[in-house]
C-alpha cells in the first residue's frame, strides 16, 4: 500500500513544491529583513574590502535566533538566507522519508549518507 | 559608498548576471564573485559567502520547475551527492589553507573551461544498454521528449562519481554551482541524455552549495547585508531570464556572455598572478 501511494511520480511533485515553497519562504523573510536593513542602516558607509568575520550573532543558528528576537534587521536577513539553506537539507530529509516509505533499502543508506555530511557541516562547520 | 547605492548597484550587476546565466543557460553564478572583487573591491571571501547564497536560490527555484516535468533523475542525483558534498566539505576547509592569490589563479582557469565548454555543440552520448554498477543501483530511467517518454540508459558510475567530487571542491572552494562539471560527469562519462543532465545538474547544485555554505556561515563569510541583494538580484534575473527564453538572440547572448567570462578570466588571473587579490 504505502510502496504504490509514494510512487516516485508523487515524490517528485512533493520534491518540487517543497523547493518552491522554501525558496519562496526564505526570500520573503529575507527581503522584509532588508527594507528595515536599508532604513535603519542604509546612509552608513559599506566596507566588504577587508575581511573581519561576521559577529557571533550571524554565524550560528543560536546566535541568529537571539538576534531575531532583538529585532536586529540584519539577523532577520541571515534567517531567511539559513532558511534558505536548509531548503536543499530539507529536500534530503524528505527523500530519506519517501524512500524508506517505498522501501528502497539501497537507496536509504545512500540518502542517510549526504544527510550525514550535510549535518555535518552545519554543526561542526566552524571547528 | 553607502550601503543603500552599494545594495542598488549589486543587485543590478547580479540581475544582469542572473538574466544572461538563464538565456544562455550557462548560469550566472560563476560570473558574481568576479563582478564582486573586481567591480565592487569585495574581499573573495565575503563574495564567495554571497555567491553561494545565490547558487542555493536559483538551483532550488529552477530545480522546483524541472523534477516535476519528470527530467531529472532523482536517483543519479542522490548517488552524485554523495561525492558532491564530500568534496564541498573537503573544499571548505581547503579553502582555509591556501591563499586567496591561489584561489582567483583556479577561478580563472574554470572560467575559461566553462567559455571553451560553451562553443562545444551538444551531441548525446547515449548507450544502449547499462553496466552492471549502473544497473545494481537502478540508475537507468526515462524523461519526456515530444515525441513521448523516452528511456535511456546509465554507464561509467565511477568515473561520474570522481568528476562529481572535483565538482565539489570546485564549487565550495570558489562560491559556484559548478555545473559546467557536473554536466560533463553525466552527459559525457555517463552516457545520460543531455536535458536529464543538465537538470540532475541544477537538483543536485542547492545540496553540493547547502554543504559548504554551513561551514562558510560559521567562518563568517556571509554578510546579511551584502548576500541579500546578490540572492535576490541574481534569481529574479534568473526568472526574467525564463521566461522571456524562446524569445532570446541565444547566439548573440551566448557570445556576448563568454567575451565577459573571457575578460573576467584575464582579470582574476591578472589580479592571482600579481599577488593582489
Amino acid at each position: 500500500m504505502e510502496t504504490e501511494r509514494w510512487s516516485d511520480d508523487r515524490v517528485e511533485q512533493v520534491v518540487g513544491n517543497l523547493l518552491r515553497i522554501g525558496v519562496l519562504v526564505a526570500a520573503a523573510v529575507a527581503v522584509a529583513g532588508g527594507i528595515a536593513v536599508l532604513v535603519q542602516h542604509g546612509m552608513r558607509q559599506a566596507d566588504y574590502g577587508t575581511f573581519t568575520g561576521e559577529a557571533a550573532e550571524f554565524t550560528s543558528i543560536g546566535g541568529i535566533v537571539r538576534g531575531v528576537l532583538a529585532l536586529d534587521s540584519r539577523a532577520v536577513v541571515q534567517l531567511g538566507l539559513v532558511l534558505l539553506i536548509a531548503t536543499p537539507i530539507a529536500r534530503v530529509v524528505f527523500s530519506l522519508v519517501a524512500f524508506l516509505l517505498q522501501r528502497d533499502r539501497l537507496y536509504v543508506v545512500i540518502t542517510s549518507i549526504v544527510l550525514a555530511v550535510l549535518l555535518f557541516s552545519l554543526v561542526f562547520g566552524g571547528g | 559608498m553607502t550601503v543603500l547605492l552599494m545594495s542598488l548597484l549589486v543587485g543590478l550587476g547580479a540581475f544582469a548576471a542572473g538574466l544572461l546565466g538563464a538565456l544562455t543557460g550557462l548560469g550566472g553564478g560563476i560570473v558574481i564573485v568576479p563582478l564582486l572583487t573586481i567591480a565592487f573591491g569585495v574581499d573573495l571571501r565575503y563574495a564567495i559567502g554571497a555567491s553561494l547564497v545565490s547558487v542555493i536560490a536559483t538551483s532550488s527555484g529552477a530545480a522546483a520547475a524541472y523534477v516535476k516535468e519528470g527530467y531529472t533523475n532523482i536517483r543519479v542525483g542522490m548517488l552524485l551527492e554523495v561525492a558532491t558534498t564530500i568534496g564541498a566539505l573537503a573544499g571548505a576547509y581547503l579553502a582555509g589553507w591556501i591563499s586567496p592569490n591561489a584561489i582567483a589563479v583556479v577561478f580563472a582557469i574554470v572560467l575559461l573551461f566553462t567559455a571553451i565548454q560553451s562553443f562545444r555543440p551538444h551531441t548525446e552520448h547515449l548507450s544502449d544498454d547499462s553496466d552492471r554498477l549502473a544497473l545494481r543501483l537502478r540508475l537507468a530511467s526515462d524523461y519526456p521528449t515530444p515525441a513521448g517518454r523516452h528511456s535511456y540508459q546509465v554507464r561509467n558510475v565511477p568515473t561520474g562519481f570522481g568528476l562529481m567530487f572535483l565538482a565539489g571542491i570546485l564549487s565550495a572552494l570558489l562560491g559556484i554551482g559548478s555545473g559546467v562539471v557536473k554536466v560533463l560527469a553525466m552527459d559525457r562519462a555517463m552516457h545520460l541524455p543531455f536535458k536529464v543532465s543538465t537538470t540532475t545538474s541544477n537538483f543536485m547544485i542547492g545540496v553540493t552549495a547547502a554543504a559548504s555554505a554551513g561551514v562558510y556561515l560559521s567562518r563568517g563569510y556571509i554578510d546579511p547585508v551584502l548576500a541579500l541583494p546578490v540572492m535576490i538580484g541574481v534569481l529574479s534575473g534568473a526568472l526574467v531570464g525564463a521566461r522571456v527564453l524562446t524569445r532570446a538572440p541565444t547566439r548573440a547572448l551566448r557570445l556576448l556572455f563568454t567575451i565577459v567570462v573571457v575578460v573576467l578570466a584575464a582579470e582574476m588571473l591578472y589580479k592571482g598572478v600579481t599577488g593582489t587579490v
